[in-house]
């Protein structure tokens, strides 16, 4: 006993979880401590949606855990074989469709990428590398983008936006075209009043946004994930 | 006698560092561990030419020649389980960082602007293989049983792997041993 009246709850994997009007299945499970896995979505920032990792099976049906609001008497289903087996093939879609060299990536250790594709325990990246030339800007003082890297997860779109007030990235193109792209009129990051202590210089999953003369400055062993997983990391409060 | 028939190894690097093969050199005294076990097929440390028919080969870095190409089929054929060791053979790892760059441009980097000892020169002998555009990871070229990521992987866990694998049990890795980098 001890549940007030009032609150609602469903259940993720069998375990009860409560949430309140408003808030999303992923909302609700972040608070319960309970991992689903995520690369778009940022607590921190509105949801997104695009990625899918956090797909999960509501009464039997597939939804966006990010995007799906809580209700009375779901029945969800997150951590089982099927779900994380399509989660390994959208991580493995996403190795190939970037150039993910993570031997000379100055992220490998940090990157939740990386770190979600360990978690699914991907041994290879399975389908037929694109090997699609990417820009790379290093034209920023301060910053590189990488774009090789780049998983369209749009987080620093909306950290620019939202939280620095500064709109410096944008999405450009359709389909396999589609690109981020910096609002200069010279599409380079040099351009714009861009800032290494900008949020959106911070949020970005993996590798393509980087602060200059920071790489490799902690050693393997002590990096994000060398030790723990991202299930064990993102649960961490205060982690982003 | 009733001496258990040894298990039969080959190894090969493609394009890759030898580096996947230094790290199995560096399980050390476990070495006579695994000489009990399996005896050398074609490897570099055998310096035997042609691989023979074998129970696991072990590849190392990615295709990124014709010679390549041949060798791997040559372990493909002649092992029943084929092994990809290292980022090079399971991504095309740093050698593929010249994909997106022009093959005509890579040369002349290398051999046209700063001169080697004879000169400025692309080496053109008919006895060197012939370079592909592009460095592919071996599992775009031939069918492969096994990954052993890492660049390289620990000796740990290239001895997890294969006292898993000879010892007829499915290979796991711990989580702190599965690393790209
Ligand atoms: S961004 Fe992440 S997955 Fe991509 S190369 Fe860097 S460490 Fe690897
Ligand atoms: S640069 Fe990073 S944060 Fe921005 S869209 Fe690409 S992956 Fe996401
Ligand atoms: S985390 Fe929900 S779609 Fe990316």
């Amino acid at each position: 006993m001890g549940a007030p009246a009032m609150s609602k709850t469903i259940t993720i994997d069998g375990k009860n979880v409560p949430f309140s009007d408003g808030q999303t299945i992923m909302d609700a499970a972040l608070a319960a401590g309970v991992y689903i896995p995520h690369l778009c979505h940022n607590p921190q920032f509105e949801p997104h949606g695009s990625c899918k990792l956090c797909v999960v099976s509501v009464n039997g049906r597939n939804m966006t855990s990010c995007t799906m609001p809580a209700a009375e008497d779901m029945v969800v289903a997150n951590n089982t074989p099927e779900l994380n087996s399509d989660r390994k093939a959208l991580v493995q879609m996403l190795f190939v469709e970037g150039n993910h060299i993570c031997p000379a990536c100055e992220a490998s250790g940090n990157c939740q990428l990386q770190a979600a594709a360990y978690y699914l325990d991907m041994l290879s990246p399975h389908y037929t590398h694109f090997y699609q030339p990417r820009a790379v800007d290093a034209s920023h003082p301060e910053i590189f983008l990488d774009l090789n890297r780049c998983i369209l997860c749009e987080l620093c779109v909306r950290a620019s936006r939202e939280v620095d007030g500064k709109n410096v990235f944008g999405i450009s193109g359709r389909g396999i075209g589609t690109r981020l792209v910096v609002n200069a009129a010279s599409g380079r990051l040099g351009d714009t009043n861009f800032a290494a202590t900008d949020k959106a210089a911070h949020v970005c999953p993996t590798g393509a946004i980087l602060i200059k003369r920071q790489g490799y400055r902690i050693p393997i062993g002590q990096r994000t994930f060398d030790h723990k997983n991202i299930s064990e990391v993102q649960m961490e409060p205060d982690h982003e | 006698m009733n001496e258990k028939r040894k298990i039969r190894l080959a190894t090969c690097s493609l394009a890759g560092c030898f580096g996947c093969h230094m790290s199995l050199l560096d399980i050390d005294e476990k070495l006579f561990d695994l000489l009990g076990m399996v005896e050398f097929d074609r490897t570099p440390f055998t310096d035997i030419k042609r691989c023979g028919p074998c129970d696991i080969g072990i590849v190392e870095g990615g295709v990124s020649n014709a010679e390549n190409v041949h060798v791997l089929k040559e372990f493909r054929k002649n092992c029943k389980v084929l092994v990809a060791i290292g980022a090079c053979a399971i991504t095309g790892g740093v050698p593929a960082l010249r994909n997106n760059i022009d093959l005509w441009d890579c040369f002349q980097e290398v051999y046209l602007y700063e001169g080697g000892l004879e000169g400025n020169q692309i080496p053109n002998d008919p006895e060197l293989p012939l370079p592909f555009d592009k460095v592919y990871p071996v599992y775009e070229v031939v069918k492969v049983d096994y990954f052993l990521p890492g660049c390289p992987p620990s000796a740990d866990m290239i001895w997890k792997f294969l006292t898993d694998l000879i010892e007829g049990r499915e290979p796991k890795l711990d989580y702190e041993m599965l690393r790209y980098d």
